[in-house]
């Protein structure tokens, strides 16, 4: 059973507790955008096998989204931030370095 | 190579049965082929089939990672049926499923299809008016399949409790022509013609880069040396999206975890298959007695190979709500394997951003009823460099238009 610490409410939540919402920090298109563009932003991911930055919400909890960093092959979890940021924050990739070098 | 018949086996039985020869062979990859495909799976080994039996291009190597047919070929339920409600995915299916049919006779091996059924049961009052809808689509399609009502499916299926608690069945889709067959044999059996056409099986091999060459001809980088090849073929379902980028295109694609499991056998009692889709819970019964289930896939990206506990359990507590005679079943294996979705919930056979590479992907969850369909519109693409009528409508283009062929709608579920 997949575990991840909600970092906003503090609860170590059972993925039953969980929804998981795909690939994170996409860049979101506006109206004006092309077809290329939208198709990037809906479909298009990296579906990488390693290290993934994704979206999860703690919808039998808090009910706030939040993001998380693991990997798809171990299925180990290097940590998990709140959503508000376009990037992983400089402690979630320096673990993610610690971890694999 | 020898013919498999009655007499032959008499023959070999009168010889203790040490005379029969390997039924591929395993050559050391050549510099040059016409085509590659990479991916020795069923959907792999049957564009490689095609291509040389409707073709005639038999100058193709098959390149496999692990061992034939060990994917996901190897890790499903082995349920066959064409009850689609677009008709894109009712043509290549039901295509599909006809083939299935000769396909025995066809490669000369027993690849032990059976038409026994396949049910599935409706569960909500949304359930049984999509599944009716299902059916009228069907029978303009030319599909055989049939609404039938609760007692009908107690008919079909003597051990199943139609008075569920919480979702009773309130009816079922019904095609008599759907089933199961042999997944490794399918496997084997094809691979058995291609070698037979003189083409290279080459397992333990795995691609390591793909370049282009400025004539168009690829430059294939594997952990067995380098491949050159005309036209390459991706046909590796859950890992499309790692291929892909080494070719340095992106897919509409995410891989995620589905898993089965197989009970202790048990004596004939279940000669129908039987999909429940709203508690997601299906279930067959081998030849060997073993009931195979299969259940939801793990929402998550994933590429373990193995899956979430809690899908065996909610798969397990559906089907006992549902089959109670078999609450005291000792489950004997689970597995895991790792199937591409695409956000339609529909496959992918198509020309990529790169020319030449052509890709065969996005089966998700319901990739062995599809195999010798989807091997017949690869191969068709391939050859000729242009989509049939059957793969047109699968193009990666329709993610671009807007032009999805949407079963995830139809379904209701992933299937």
């Amino acid at each position: 059973m997949l575990k991840l610490l909600c970092p906003y409410c503090g609860v170590e939540a059972d993925e039953t507790e969980l929804v998981s919402g795909g690939e994170a920090h996409l860049k979101r298109e506006g109206p004006e955008s092309s077809d290329e563009e939208f198709e990037e932003y809906l479909f298009l991911r990296d579906n990488p096998k390693g290290i993934i930055f994704e979206r999860w919400r703690h919808a039998m909890g808090c009910g706030k989204w939040f993001h998380v960093a693991r990997c798809t092959e171990t299925m180990e979890v290097f940590g998990t931030y709140p959503a508000q940021t376009y990037k992983p924050p400089t402690k979630v990739l320096q673990e993610i370095k610690a971890r694999r070098h | 190579m020898k013919k498999y018949s009655l007499l032959s086996l008499v023959r070999q039985s009168l010889n203790y049965h040490t005379g029969w020869e390997r039924a591929w062979k395993s050559p050391e990859p050549k510099e040059n082929y016409d085509v590659v495909i990479v991916g020795a799976g069923g959907h792999g080994l049957a564009t490689a089939y095609y291509l040389g039996k409707n073709h005639g291009i038999k100058n193709v190597a098959i390149l496999e990672k692990g061992w034939l047919g060990g994917g996901n070929t190897g890790r499903n339920t082995t349920i066959i049926r064409s009850n689609y409600l677009q008709d894109a995915s009712a043509a290549i299916y039901e295509k599909s499923r006809s083939l299935y049919e000769i396909l025995s006779q066809d490669l000369n091996y027993n690849i032990m299809f059976s038409p026994r059924g396949v049910m599935m049961l409706a569960q909500t009052h949304h359930e049984a008016r999509g599944y009716q809808r299902i059916n009228s689509a069907n029978i303009i399609q030319g599909i055989k399949t049939e609404y039938i009502t609760p007692e009908r499916v107690k008919e079909l299926c003597k051990i199943i409790n139609i008075d569920c608690p919480r979702y009773p069945i309130l009816g079922a889709l019904w095609q008599p022509r759907g089933g199961t067959a042999r997944h490794d044999a399918v496997a084997w059996g094809y691979a058995r013609a291609c070698s037979e056409m003189g083409m290279h099986i080459i397992q333990k091999c795995e691609v390591t880069g793909i370049s282009q060459q400025n004539n168009g001809s690829l430059d294939i980088q594997t952990s067995r040396g380098s491949i050159r090849c005309n036209k390459l073929g991706m046909v590796v379902a859950g890992h499309s999206g790692v291929l892909a980028a080494q070719a340095g295109f992106r897919l509409p694609i995410e891989s995620v975890a589905l898993q089965a499991l197989v009970s202790e056998p048990v004596k004939p009692c279940l000669d129908v298959v039987v999909m429940a889709n709203t508690v997601h819970g299906y279930i067959s019964q081998s030849d060997k007695g073993e009931m195979v289930i299969g259940g939801g896939a793990d929402q998550y990206n994933n590429y373990s190979q193995r899956g979430s506990f809690i899908h065996i359990e909610n798969t397990v507590r559906a089907l006992v709500e549902m089959f109670p005679i078999i609450s005291r079943l000792k489950m004997l294996r689970q597995w895991g394997g790792i199937v591409d979705m695409t956000g339609d919930r529909s496959p992918i056979i198509s020309k990529t951003p790169v020319q030449n590479i052509f890709i065969n992907c996005g089966w998700g969850t319901g990739g062995f009823k599809s195999i010798p369909g989807s091997g017949w519109a690869m191969a068709e693409l391939m050859a000729k460099g242009e989509p049939g009528v059957l793969a047109e409508p699968f193009s990666l283009e329709r993610f671009k238009e807007g032009r999805f062929i949407d079963e995830s709608v139809a379904a209701g579920v992933a299937h």
